[in-house]
């Protein structure tokens, strides 16, 4: 008897590990969130103090064994680069970028004889410089020329993307009949499958001389090519959660429409879309989030020039894509790793604003809206 | 007053006809770019493609031979990614579907934080892989043993990173799994006098056996496409030998077909190679995603 009880209390005990192990492994989403927060943005610390400048890396090897990445590009040249329309990713030894504006990156022209004058700006004062030319000896980190090529490749590929999503949706959800619905929710959703560096190439080779044939832009690569690439990607994310939210929308509201005489497509569009413009909402703000943080896309087809310009035919430079370019050749612990790694908290931080917004508040109304509070 | 009834009709229909028309045009042309992607590739590709170029190395600056050195690390890269992320999207999913209280502070601020990690840029996941993995896991490490071991780019800290990367696919599809076993059984488990962890082990999990299978593919395919993430925490364009260790750097795929195209110094050249890399790659990652499908659509039937 007493035998019994105590296997029964060690049965409990072992009950009580169980689910605090998975309690505890459950919190790891948490913490990562956390520490994707804290250790982005502890990288930028650099930036903080001001003799921390150049650091030598933690690890020694950590330098030697990044710049094999960029390979061979030593090799080319300015010219030859432009020759082969290669969207350079920038070169910090010879301080080119090949395509197509060789304004950028102005260290050679600097004398050394300016690193007094170097030192007394802060590195927050280059943030706001009109150029991004990192590797300089008087370099400019200003953020502007990538903030506005991010916003401008974003916004023509939701432009283009979330329409086409909407509408698909609408088509998927009200008027296909539903052995079509079973096949077409799969197959567009087939889109997100591409890996987006199979996008950027498909972009780099197919539509950028597409493009340049139909519009004749003077650079090959640009925001508009760079645009449609990621509307590649948001077209899948925005026709998925469009689906659902207009699939949701209850039945109820389609049945009265119907009987009040309204006919399909009018209950579709005034009746159904207006009711679920909450999760429509959502599925446009996750798009942005997908477009605006792409990066193998935005490094393949924009061109990878950081100019501030006006011209959505104009070759730009995102955030995601100068991280993605820039920080292979960084030095560990300098203030272009800093500033690098500020871009990154940029974006983290921008994604969970994003996110946040249709999670508390988009969400909250769709509850609200279908209780019929 | 019948003639303005009928043209006003008549204007509805064909304003009813442009409606439905708009959403087939929208169908149709998403369908036109994912045919002329795959027709692309196939066409283009399938040239280059032999059995010598998916087992040789490549020669000559990778401006000839294969790919074989990619298509291994690529694979070791993801089975690394699905041995460390799958117990702990599991282990979520357990806890989001078996345990929580849907109203729970604590199952509420889980759910936003997987929301919040599959929106996260993948590029941030990268940085996130430099300043944590690499040197403060693999630093701290190195400074704890005193070697130089772990405080740099590696396999290792590549298939971290994916495993953080792919954490919400794997969690969102075992608990959709989960949650389509019978609460029948789980309640004929609990009255027969198991307890909550039994019936979870014996009859819940085993249950969901082809969920999990699901995640675990899906994450793979999404972790064998990824290459911002891998950029800074160990992937090379060229190896002298394949990677022996976890402490080694690999080669991959996808990052292949971006150095490749953008940045070796004759593009056109190796264009047809650039092809048939990529082939290779949606080939492996479709090959994936439909068994996904398949599978999760035999769960579905269930």
């Amino acid at each position: 008897m007493s035998k019994h009880r105590f296997a029964a209390a060690q049965r409990h005990r072992g009950e009580h590990i169980a689910e605090w192990t998975i309690r505890i492994v459950a919190s790891t989403s948490i913490l990562t969130i956390f520490l994707i927060f804290v250790f982005v943005f502890r990288e930028t610390t650099t930036l903080f103090s001001p003799d921390a400048q150049n650091i030598p890396s933690s690890s020694a090897t950590a330098e030697e064994i990044l710049t094999p990445e960029l390979y061979n590009a030593d090799a080319l040249t300015a010219e030859e680069a432009h020759e082969l329309n290669i969207p350079e990713v920038y070169n910090p030894e010879t301080g080119t970028l090949g395509e197509p504006e060789p304004i950028a990156l102005g260290g050679p022209e600097l004398p050394r004889s300016s690193t007094k004058q170097v030192a007394e700006r802060s590195v927050w004062n280059r943030l706001t410089d009109a150029a991004w030319q990192p590797v300089s000896s008087d370099p400019k980190f200003g953020i502007m020329p990538l903030l506005v090529g991010t916003a401008k490749t974003t916004f023509l590929a939701i432009l283009l993307g979330a329409p086409l999503g909407i509408l698909a949706a609408m088509y998927s959800a009200f008027f296909a009949p539903a052995r079509v619905r079973n096949v077409l929710k799969p197959t567009i959703e087939l889109l997100a499958g591409f890996p987006s560096v199979v996008i950027g190439f498909f972009c780099l080779t197919i539509v950028a001389t597409l493009m340049q044939d139909l519009l004749g832009t003077e650079a090959r690569l640009n925001a508009i090519v760079g645009g449609i690439g990621l509307s590649i990607t948001v077209i899948p994310i925005v026709f998925s959660i469009a689906e659902e939210s207009l699939s949701a929308v209850p039945k109820s509201l389609r049945e009265a429409s119907l009987a009040l005489g309204g006919t399909e497509w009018q209950t579709a569009y005034r009746v159904m879309l207006p009711a679920a413009a909450p999760g429509v909402f959502a599925a446009v703000l996750l798009g942005i989030g997908r477009a605006f943080g792409e990066t193998m896309i935005a490094i393949m087809a924009t061109g990878n020039a950081p100019m501030l310009t006006a011209g959505i035919a104009d070759p730009v430079r995102t955030v995601a894509a100068t991280i993605g370019a820039e920080m292979g050749e960084v030095v560990w612990g300098s203030d272009h790793y800093g500033v690098l790694f500020l871009l990154g908290t940029i974006l983290f931080v921008v994604s969970f604003g994003l996110n946040a917004i249709t999670e508390l508040y988009v969400k909250q109304r769709l509850i609200r809206k279908f209780q019929g509070q | 007053m019948k003639t303005l009834a009928s043209t006003t009709t008549s204007k509805k229909r064909l304003l009813g006809f442009f409606a439905v028309l708009v959403t087939v045009v929208a169908v149709v042309a998403i369908i036109g770019l994912l045919i002329s992607m795959f027709g692309t590739f196939v066409v283009q590709g399938s040239g280059q493609l032999s059995w010598t170029f998916l087992t040789e190395a490549p020669r000559n600056n990778n401006t000839e031979g294969g790919i074989f050195p990619a298509i291994f690390g690529t694979t070791i890269l993801v089975l690394l990614m699905t041995l460390l992320g799958v117990p702990v999207g599991t282990a979520t999913a357990i806890y989001l579907s078996e345990y929580a209280r849907q109203s729970a502070a604590f199952a509420r601020a889980v759910r936003f934080a997987v929301n919040t990690l599959a929106g996260v840029p993948s590029i941030v996941f990268g940085l996130f892989g430099v300043g944590f993995f690499i040197q403060f896991v693999g630093g701290g490490i190195d400074n704890v043993t005193a070697g130089a071991v772990f405080g740099k780019p590696a396999l290792l800290w590549a298939s971290a990173t994916l495993a953080v990367l792919t954490l919400p696919v794997v969690i969102v599809s075992v608990e959709e799994a989960l949650r389509a076993v019978p609460r029948e059984l789980r309640e004929a488990s609990l009255a027969l006098g198991a307890t909550k962890w039994q019936t979870i082990t014996k009859v819940v999990l085993p249950n969901s056996v082809s969920g999990i299978l699901t995640g675990s593919i899906l994450a793979v395919g999404r972790g064998a496409g990824e290459v911002a993430a891998i950029l800074f925490v160990g992937v090379v364009y060229s190896l002298e030998r394949l990677p022996s260790s976890v402490t080694d750097q690999f080669m991959h795929l996808g990052y292949h077909l971006y150095v490749l195209s953008t940045q070796s110094p004759d593009v056109e050249k190796t264009l047809p190679l650039q092809y048939a890399t990529t082939l290779v790659l949606l080939g492996l990652t479709f090959v994936l995603n439909f068994s996904a499908i398949y599978v999760r659509s035999r769960l579905r039937r269930i």
